[in-house]
């Protein structure tokens, strides 16, 4: 098999920061937080960080959406560059991460600091979910652009409603059930009471599932994810540095980026898949490794129906078949078969956008997960973000 | 929508590439960029048919039927609006497979929408400032009988 260039990168450290409902701190503060640790983590130091990849880069809205941009980081960790990316333009959160592979692979740069942040939960405040939507919940002079205009004077800001009627669409094709949905959360529940960071960490059965208010239909509360406060880093190191580490790095074996279908939330051309899809198909054509080597799978969850989407679109089963394949939850249960976002997600761990993903996917390979610990010393993994036209996957091995 | 008052609604940004958009509903039109070259329609607009790549595209009117391909009953009031529940919907006009607009559906039960459901568009009015733009939302088809 052609020896593709991300098998030349390998993540030698990771950290975060405190995670919160509301933390109230300075985002660089948190920012510089997981940058520090995850430095540590890898056994180097500023001195050996050259690069630096970030989603999405500078933003002030929607507030809280980004915590801290390049320029910030690089400044106050006094970092000199042979290379740098931030951007929003990208297969989703963690296309900054695989830019990064890339860019050690082609010697741009030899050790990359990547980080995403958020302050989303303190920058909605008390005014709930309203205080941080699109047009600054919508009196004024504000009027819809780009994108925003096919949805905005529909009353449907929010990517929940988007989803929703993806996941409609996909109950309505293949029969899936709101219990099947409900697989997601209560999974991601179950994990997150073995997660001491986790910000819902209180058992929910399938009764509390059913009774929480309805948000879009089939779309309940605990569908969607927790706006939160946190910062998370990795760092993307080339492989040949691997005497320069503290411990084994994890080898990026493959990832996908693709997206073939119109990249819309509305056009697309199969409504019972994503962007996912495209992505998931590639990674596999990257690899000799198969879907039945995978020991777990950390996989977005910003609404509990993309991670349906991501089950079918790596491969984990057929293509509309994530219901039958989460029903009854054992199957992705800590000690199942495909042990599933494993620190509780973005649904219960709180949303950190992405980078969440890829952070519990190398702790769990590190086998430094704790009470959550996947049993039998996982030697592969999946961390996967985005929903919608946002897809980027990146495939995992430690060898031991 | 004549029978209560007119719901706030964060409006389009008009500018001369989606006008036509914004603006049939004075005509009691939907308009979609066609390409006077292939046919094919083009949405959202764009000074390009991504079929042949010509600029030959020019606004024409369509039948203003559709039907739903999906959609959601949404509960939550995320900003001034509509009164909830209220269903936004993915709807595709019955010229062009893949032409789609999120919408609203009204006028009927918000349990009554279903996939597959025929739709036919109707236009709320809205000033803005000097200018007034015409929001494409859409109701079921009525029966033969009452057309």
């Amino acid at each position: 098999m052609t020896e593709y260039a991300e098998k030349r990168a390998v993540i030698s450290g990771a950290g975060q920061s405190d995670v919160g409902r509301r933390l109230h701190r300075d985002p660089l503060d948190l920012t510089l937080d997981a940058c520090v640790a995850a430095i540590d983590d890898a056994g180097l130091t500023t001195a050996d960080i050259d690069g630096i990849a970030t989603y999405p880069g500078p933003m002030d809205t929607p507030p809280g959406f980004s915590g801290s941009g390049v320029v910030d980081v690089q400044d106050a960790l006094r970092l000199n560059l042979n290379w740098y990316t931030g951007g929003l333009d990208l297969p989703g959160q963690l296309g900054s991460v695989i830019d990064a592979c890339l860019a050690v692979a082609c010697d741009l740069a030899t050790h990359v600091l990547c980080f995403r942040s958020v302050y989303e939960g303190s920058a909605q405040g008390e005014g709930g979910r309203a205080a941080v939507m699109p047009g600054g919940g919508g009196r004024g002079s504000f009027r819809a652009g780009s994108f925003m205009q096919w949805v905005l004077p529909f009353a449907a800001p929010s990517a929940a409603t988007w989803i929703a009627m993806f996941a409609q669409r996909h109950f309505h094709e293949f029969g899936t059930t709101e219990e099947q949905l409900a697989q997601i959360a209560l999974n991601a529940r179950r994990n997150a009471g073995l997660n001491p960071k986790a910000i819902y960490r209180d058992p929910m059965t399938m009764d509390d599932y059913l009774a929480a208010r309805m948000i879009s239909t089939p779309l309940r509360l605990y569908d969607c994810d927790v706006p939160c406060d946190g910062g998370t880093a990795v760092i993307v190191s080339r492989a040949d540095t691997v005497a320069d580490l503290r411990k084994p790095p994890i080898q990026v074996e493959a990832v996908g980026t693709a997206i073939h279908g119109r990249p819309s939330w509305d056009q697309f051309d199969d409504l019972t898949t994503m962007a996912c899809r495209d992505a998931g198909a590639q990674l596999w054509t990257r690899t000799d490794l198969k879907p039945s080597d995978v020991q777990l799978a950390e996989m977005y969850d910003g609404f509990s129906f993309i991670t349906m989407a991501w089950l079918e679109a790596m491969g984990f089963c057929g293509r509309g078949e994530s219901g039958p394949f989460v029903e009854g939850g054992q199957r992705i249960a800590l000690d199942g078969e495909l042990p599933l976002n494993t620190n509780g997600g973005q649904l219960s761990a709180g949303r950190l956008h992405g980078y969440g993903f890829l952070h519990e996917a190398c702790v769990q390979l590190w086998g430094e997960a704790g009470d959550r610990q996947v049993p039998g010393g996982p030697e592969v993994g999946v961390a996967a973000a985005g929903g919608g036209p946002l897809a980027g996957v990146l495939l995992l091995t430690q060898r031991r | 929508m004549s029978d209560h008052e007119v719901p706030f609604r964060i409006l389009p940004r008009v500018i001369d590439l989606n006008r036509h958009f914004w603006t049939g509903g004075e005509d009691g039109e939907l308009r979609f960029l066609r390409c006077q070259d292939d046919g094919t329609y083009v949405h959202p607009p764009s000074p390009r048919c991504p079929n042949c790549l010509g600029k030959n595209v020019s606004p024409e009117d369509v039948s203003g039927r559709a039907t739903v391909v999906t959609y959601s009953i949404n509960h939550q009031q995320w900003m001034p609006g509509p009164e909830v529940p209220y269903v936004v919907a993915i709807v595709e006009i019955v010229e062009q497979e893949g032409v789609r607009l999120t919408t609203n559906i009204v006028n009927c039960d918000v349990h009554a929408v279903r996939i597959g459901m025929p739709v036919r568009v109707v236009f709320e009015e809205h000033a803005d400032g000097d200018e007034r733009v015409w929001i494409p939302l859409f109701e079921p088809m009525k029966t033969d009988g009452e057309q």
